[in-house]
């Protein structure tokens, strides 16, 4: 299997604080790669580094073959590497089908004057961006909400919302940042199979921040534990959970 | 340049700054328990001043006394400003509320200009103005007791912080204030006294700087742009960065009035200011992350 | 459903066309020329406000400093056409491009800044052009003011009524109009609102939030420049009180005034704070009292501007035309 994305020896440091020390880490082209660890341990801070909202200190990115360790935000987005934010960051005072037709921006463009000026181009390329947002609603299940305003939405349908905002990108690469926080049970288990769906319908791959661990173990290809921003293990959901070094950064080591 | 002319205007800097740190630090208080900027803060600066010249010339009040009626005067017109026109409107987007104090700004100046005209007022200084010989620069005796006078304000500030009980829940309102009311402080009350504070340090610093600069209805609209500048100078929040802020734009535009001209003063601090924000964004003490609104 | 991206371009198409021939009918209510003076001014200053409700209302970003922009394209004109004896119409067009150059330039550092210390960033700037007006004596005429400038022409023609002034100001107004509600209709209007919520979250969708938010200045920039050359070669006067701080901030209480996301509301909005000080003038020495006592009211009692007043009152009506 090809690699999408390799991070070779990234370190952050915040003030005196080592949030990452070396971490290497790989995504397999259409896999699902997981980073778990507890809290504290770099997993979100790994994925800003990926997305470039935060600056790694030390370390490259190699993403599909091109260096990107100082690409901005927003070129790594057009590059297809597309997130979601634990701490849901939806834009609350549009509508639904705005925030996802906002997934579209980098991809389906027209110079300024076009829009401008309301060329039939851009009339055109707006309702292709309408079409488009629409399939990725409908793809998440939401798209009878498409009317209403962002901020009226359930938490769970949110976290949807932003899901379908990252869908309507068409990324190659999938960043989730802790997506099932703050479901309920049987809203996980949706989101799970979803996740999976995705991958499959669009032949993509996904890295997966999680703290659910049924989530993480029912649906990865591949997992890493970070701990204290050093990785602790690597391999399927299977050997990660039998090693005693996860066992005991999850329970704290028993002195004897 | 001679140092004595360095000395003098470094004094005059001092002066003027500090009148600019304490509007500065007015506009801190209110902008750290409300989260907004109090357009009409140079508008209790003029209302110090011009009520004080009030006091003195037309009542004729012996200057010590209208010092305090003036400083009490224009507290008791912050209460009524937060009471009348800021509670009311508590949980509106804070644009609005800055809106309210542009409008509370004009009404202010509106109503000075009708009980006291157009005219520029003056103000005998408190001692005298025979200037005082310090190494070479003539003194006026006016900006020792401005210096003097801030110093005190600055040191019975940062006691009230520190040591009341009323300052400390002042400060943990400025710091979160839903924390603040969990712990029962009474944020309402907060809002009341920081509006309170800032009209009194406001006045002050305009009464101490009538000697000096003179004072009329219009006074207030380039004093609070300088007080504001400062805030902004030394980071938005802090109370140490305004008034540093202050004293530092005072500085600024005295020796650009001292050394390049007088007509650009002010352009010329200003222009310092905007390179300084072009190369640390968030003000000289500011905090990284520098979004509020 | 499907087709409401349209529909609600086509209800601000409507509302641009009633716009256009109420501008266009106006006149011939008017008793006097006095009037049709305000209602140039109004037109002027709507300019202003429909540019800055796009950067202010719709991408956040909060600028002190345009009433700089409208005085330097103003004594651009001026001084290229009066003391350099240029075409009037080339001066206007070098005003706006000159001005649009500078806010490009002033633009590009300061929308790093964000908040309170871009507002401060704006009105730095806005401060030190207008005691640029203010001192260079020689070129701009000091606090006394510019006077002599040619009048408004276009393609040579000069417009020597005040009506005809009044109808270009109403063209131009409604293509700035119909400028702005194409950019809010557009990805570009999203990406605005997208980064005024959450900067992350639009750079993570691929929006290069420098570019959009320079983009909007720019524009809002061209608007209050075209502005300023046709208050210049309407008046033939100009002074640097009109170009001050105060009307600085005054757009912005037109723009909030008028419900901050809205066009039409900001044209109001515009309308209203032109208007309202000829109506208090009847009042004397209370006018400025009562303007910031009706300001403080307004936003008060109408917390979401005059837009947002209308269309309460408007969901009122139509409910009690239901029942």
């Amino acid at each position: 299997m090809n690699r999408i994305l390799q991070c070779n020896d990234v370190s952050v440091r915040f003030g005196g604080v080592q949030a990452l020390g070396d971490v290497h880490f790989d995504a397999e082209e259409g896999g699902i790669t997981a980073v778990i660890g507890p809290n504290g341990a770099g997993k979100t801070t790994l994925l800003n580094v990926i997305s470039g909202m935060v600056q790694q200190h030390a370390g490259f990115l190699i993403y599909g073959g091109a260096d990107i360790s100082t690409a901005p935000p927003h070129v790594r987005a057009g590059l297809g590497m597309v997130r979601t934010f634990q701490n849901l960051e939806i834009f609350s005072n549009m509508t639904v089908l705005e925030n996802v037709m906002i997934g579209c921006h980098g991809r389906l463009s027209v110079p300024a004057w076009c829009s401008l000026l309301r060329t039939p181009r851009s009339v055109a390329l707006e309702r292709q961006i309408r079409e488009e947002a629409l399939e990725a609603l409908e793809f998440v299940g939401i798209a009878d909400l498409a009317g209403s305003t962002a901020k009226d939405l359930a938490f769970g349908r949110q976290r949807l919302l932003e899901l379908a905002r990252a869908l309507a990108a068409r990324p190659r690469l999938l960043l989730l940042d802790e997506p099932a926080a703050g479901l309920n049970i049987a809203e996980t288990q949706h989101l799970g199979e979803l996740i999976q769906r995705i991958r499959d319908a669009n032949s993509l791959s996904v890295i997966l921040v999680e703290h659910d661990m049924d989530l993480v173990m029912g649906i990865s290809d591949a997992i890493m534990v970070l701990s204290f921003g050093q990785v602790i293990s690597r391999g399927t959901p299977a050997q990660v959970q039998k090693d005693p070094q996860v066992i005991a950064a999850y329970l704290g080591v028993e002195e004897d | 340049m001679d140092s004595s002319s360095l000395l003098q205007y470094l004094i005059t800097g001092l002066t003027l700054g500090s009148t600019y740190g304490l509007t500065a630090l007015g506009f801190t208080i209110i902008f750290n328990t409300t989260g907004v900027i109090n357009f009409a803060q140079g508008e209790f600066v003029m209302l110090g001043g011009m009520m004080s010249v009030f006091l003195v010339r037309v009542l004729g009040v012996t200057v010590p006394l209208a010092v305090p009626l003036a400083a009490l005067g224009t507290m008791l017109t912050g209460a009524l400003v937060e009471r009348l026109a800021i509670r009311p409107v508590r949980g509106c987007p804070s644009i609005n509320l800055v809106i309210i104090t542009i409008g509370v700004s004009i009404l202010i100046r509106g109503l000075a200009m009708l009980f006291w005209g157009k005219d520029t007022h003056v103000l005998e200084p408190f001692s005298g103005d025979q200037p005082v010989m310090v190494l070479g620069a003539a003194i006026m005796p006016q900006a020792f007791w401005v210096l003097a006078i801030s110093v005190i304000l600055l040191t019975g500030l940062k006691l009230f912080f520190s040591l009341t009980t009323q300052g400390k829940a002042m400060l943990a309102c400025s710091f979160d204030p839903k924390a603040a009311s969990l712990v029962g402080i009474g944020v309402q009350r907060m809002v009341m006294l920081s509006f309170m504070i800032s009209a009194l340090i406001g006045a002050v610093g305009g009464i101490i700087l009538t000697p000096i600069t003179m004072t009329s209805y219009d006074k207030g609209i380039m004093l609070g742009l300088k007080g504001f500048a400062a805030c902004i100078l030394g980071g938005l929040g802090n109370p140490f960065g305004a008034a540093a802020g202050g004293l530092i734009l005072g500085v600024l535009e005295s020796l650009g009035a001292g050394f390049v001209s007088s007509a650009y003063k002010d352009a010329l601090a200003f222009i310092v200011l905007l390179i300084l924000l072009f190369v640390k964004p968030s003000g000289l003490f500011g905090q990284k992350d520098a979004k509020r609104v | 459903m499907q087709n409401g991206y349209n529909v609600a371009y086509r209800r601000d198409m409507f509302w641009l066309a009633g716009f256009f021939t109420l501008l266009m009918l106006a006149p011939f209510c008017m008793p006097n020329n006095y009037y049709l003076t305000i209602l140039i001014l109004c037109g002027l200053h709507a300019m202003h406000a429909v540019g800055l409700c796009l950067l202010v209302g719709h991408a956040g970003q909060i600028s002190l400093g345009h009433a700089g922009f409208y005085g330097l394209a103003a004594y651009t004109s001026a001084y290229l056409s009066t003391t350099l004896g240029l075409a009037v119409g080339l001066s206007m067009v070098a005003g706006v491009v000159l001005t649009v150059l500078i806010s490009l330039l002033v633009g590009l550092p300061s929308l790093k800044l964000k908040g309170h210390y871009l507002a401060m960033a704006t009105l730095g700037f806005g401060i030190i052009l207008s005691i640029l007006f203010t001192e260079t004596v020689d070129i701009t005429g000091g606090p006394s003011g510019f006077v002599g400038i040619p009048r408004l022409s276009i393609l040579g023609q000069e417009l020597t009524t005040d009506i005809a002034v009044y109808r270009a100001v109403a063209v131009v107004l409604c293509l700035m109009v119909w400028l702005s509600f194409n950019v809010l209709h557009s990805r570009i209007g999203r990406a605005l609102r997208a980064l005024h919520t959450s900067e992350k979250a639009a750079q993570a969708m691929g929006v290069d939030i420098a570019r959009f938010k320079l983009f909007v200045f720019v524009l809002s920039a061209a608007f209050s420049s075209i502005s300023g050359v046709l208050y210049a070669h309407y008046l033939t006067f100009i002074a640097p009180v009109s170009f001050g701080f105060m009307f600085s901030v005054e757009l912005i209480v037109m723009v909030v005034l008028g419900g901050m996301v809205s066009v039409p509301g900001s044209i109001v909005g515009a309308f209203f704070v032109t208007i309202l000080p000829e109506f208090l003038r009847a009042f004397e020495n209370v006018e400025v009292v009562l303007f910031g006592a009706i300001l403080i009211l307004c936003m008060m009692f109408l917390p979401d501007g005059l837009a947002g007043g209308w269309n309460r009152l408007w969901s009122r009506f139509r409910r009690a035309v239901h029942e």
